[in-house]
């Protein structure tokens, strides 16, 4: 019953990736993420059962997963004021089509993978995987800045989920720190992209390479 | 065995047009309405019925043979499809890839017929509706393609047979894909929003309709039968995916089955009326994403 749970939370988060690869509404993509991020807060409960540490993981990667960094993106776009990523480096299908590639080509992958009995079965690896190259993926096609944050924050969500299956050999101080500075690099971010918005007003990262007088 | 034929049969003619009474009835729920009868859809094809021809000069017997076809290819197809736990009367080995480019042929002379026309308005929604039934195929085939894998069969009423209750337990996870796929694909066929308004009036942003518009009296009544039995064939699929079981009584499969045609029915209005019509750009990338995910439903099948 856990497991099926925990199979149908991954597929979930899989679906996500897919969605936010296909969206190029930018509200709906962080809307997205704090779902998924949402999701892989009831990960570790599901996986590892009822306990003070699983609790208080859950707790911290709800509280900053699914609330306060969409929030803090979602302020930054009211801030700089937009809406669409419009014109992808790769385009919208092309990147679904890789990102279903990528995902399929995670899946078969996993299989070969020298893992331990317990976790050949689940789809906790593949997952993970496919989460981390669609997260790579966001990170490498957009322009805007604000969405390579969310490619990059799926890409840790990624490795939160082969995290998770690590969670009773690492102590709870490591995954803390883990999730702090990750709060801390979106707040950069966050600043970095007013900053390039007040300097260049856009917010498009290619024009950071060009030379400027 | 007999009986099962007979249901069978009594499902396909009179049940149909039921379906889009109760979608209507939903829609018009949501809205604060009280909306037509349920049994208005058989009223109007009887409406229909009693009314003459009207065809226009410059067309040929492509024109007249659209509706035809429109009409007899659903029910062949409704021959070949499970109704739940009630056998197709017709089976046989491959009868999937028959199932599948059934729908492309109405679907060519629909086309062929709009065309024949020579109205511009017709010829756009002739394009559109290729365009996104090229795109629905491959979706449609790979989820039957998974349903191939899971039961060792090749026919459909293999594919929707009995390993559905296992098949649950064991890939519970690209089967929940499928039915999300094949939804889709049901709204997509059978010109539902978010893809396509069935009760628009602006030709502009029409497809199915505006191809129908030159269509009156009788050759109407049959392409609307032939749209509530498309929406009978397809939602049998789901209904079959969604509720497995067999009971064994006849009369009671056939009740379950019913009541799972109303329950998509009821789904299907209430995504209409929650949803807005999507742009006609953003139609294929959805298209594609979900045949994304039959792959995906695939690959978690084979690996």
């Amino acid at each position: 019953m856990m497991i099926e749970l925990g199979n149908l939370i991954l597929l979930l988060v899989v679906l996500i990736n897919f969605y936010t690869l296909g969206t190029s509404r930018l509200v709906a993509c962080i809307r997205a993420v704090a779902i998924q991020g949402g999701l892989l807060a009831l990960l570790p409960l599901v996986a590892h059962g009822l306990s003070l540490h699983t609790l208080i993981l859950s707790f911290w990667a709800l509280l900053i997963k699914a609330i306060l960094i969409p929030t803090l993106l979602t302020r930054t776009i009211r801030e700089v004021r937009i809406r669409r990523e419009m014109e992808p480096l790769i385009g919208f299908i092309p990147t679904l089509a890789l990102g279903a590639l990528v995902t399929s080509g995670a899946f078969i992958f996993a299989n070969y993978l020298p893992l331990i009995a317990e976790h050949r079965g689940s789809l906790f690896i593949p997952t993970a995987l496919a989460t981390f190259f669609s997260g790579f993926l966001l990170l490498m096609t957009r322009r805007k800045a604000i969405t390579q944050v969310v490619g990059y924050l799926i890409l840790e969500n990624g490795i939160f989920i082969f995290g998770i299956l690590l969670s009773e050999a690492m102590p709870l101080m490591v995954e803390a720190g883990v999730l702090l500075d990750m709060m801390v690099g979106i707040f950069v971010m966050g600043i970095v992209i007013n900053q390039i918005n007040r300097e260049f007003s856009t917010v498009n990262t290619e024009r950071l390479s060009a030379l400027k007088e | 065995m007999l009986l099962q034929l007979l249901l069978h049969l009594l499902i396909v003619l009179l049940f149909p047009p039921l379906l889009l009474g109760v979608i209507t009835r939903t829609k018009a729920l949501f809205a604060g309405r009280k909306g037509p009868p349920l049994l208005q859809p058989y009223y109007d094809l009887h409406r229909l019925w009693q009314k003459g021809f009207v065809i226009s000069r410059t067309t040929t017997w492509v024109f007249r043979a659209g509706p035809i076809v429109g009409l007899i290819v659903p029910l062949l197809a409704a021959l070949l499809i499970p109704f739940g736990a009630i056998p197709a009367p017709f089976s046989f080995n491959g009868d999937l890839i028959l199932f599948v480019y059934l729908f492309a042929l109405a679907r060519f002379f629909t086309a062929s017929s709009a065309l024949d026309t020579g109205s511009s308005f017709e010829g756009m929604g002739a394009a559109r509706e290729v365009t996104f039934a090229c795109l629905v195929e491959p979706t449609l085939l790979f989820a039957l393609i998974v349903l191939v894998r899971l039961s060792g069969g090749f026919s459909l009423n293999d594919l929707l047979g009995k390993h559905l209750v296992t098949s649950w337990q064991s890939a519970g996870a690209s089967l929940l894909l499928l039915v999300i796929a094949l939804f889709v694909v049901l709204l997509v066929e059978n010109c539902r929003i978010p893809f396509d308004d069935p009760n628009t009036h602006l030709e502009l942003t029409m497809i199915h309709e505006v191809m129908v518009l030159d269509h009156s009296g009788p050759a109407f009544a049959m392409i609307l039968y032939g749209a509530s039995l498309k929406l009978l064939v397809l939602g049998a699929l789901l209904v079959r995916l969604i509720l497995p079981w067999d009971s064994g009584n006849p009369g009671v499969d056939a009740v379950v089955f019913m009541a799972g045609m109303l329950f998509i029915a009821v789904a299907i209005g209430v995504v209409e009326s929650v949803m807005a019509r999507l742009q006609m750009v953003r139609i294929p990338q959805l298209l594609i994403g979900t045949t994304m995910i039959s792959i995906f439903a695939l690959v978690l099948v084979l690996r």
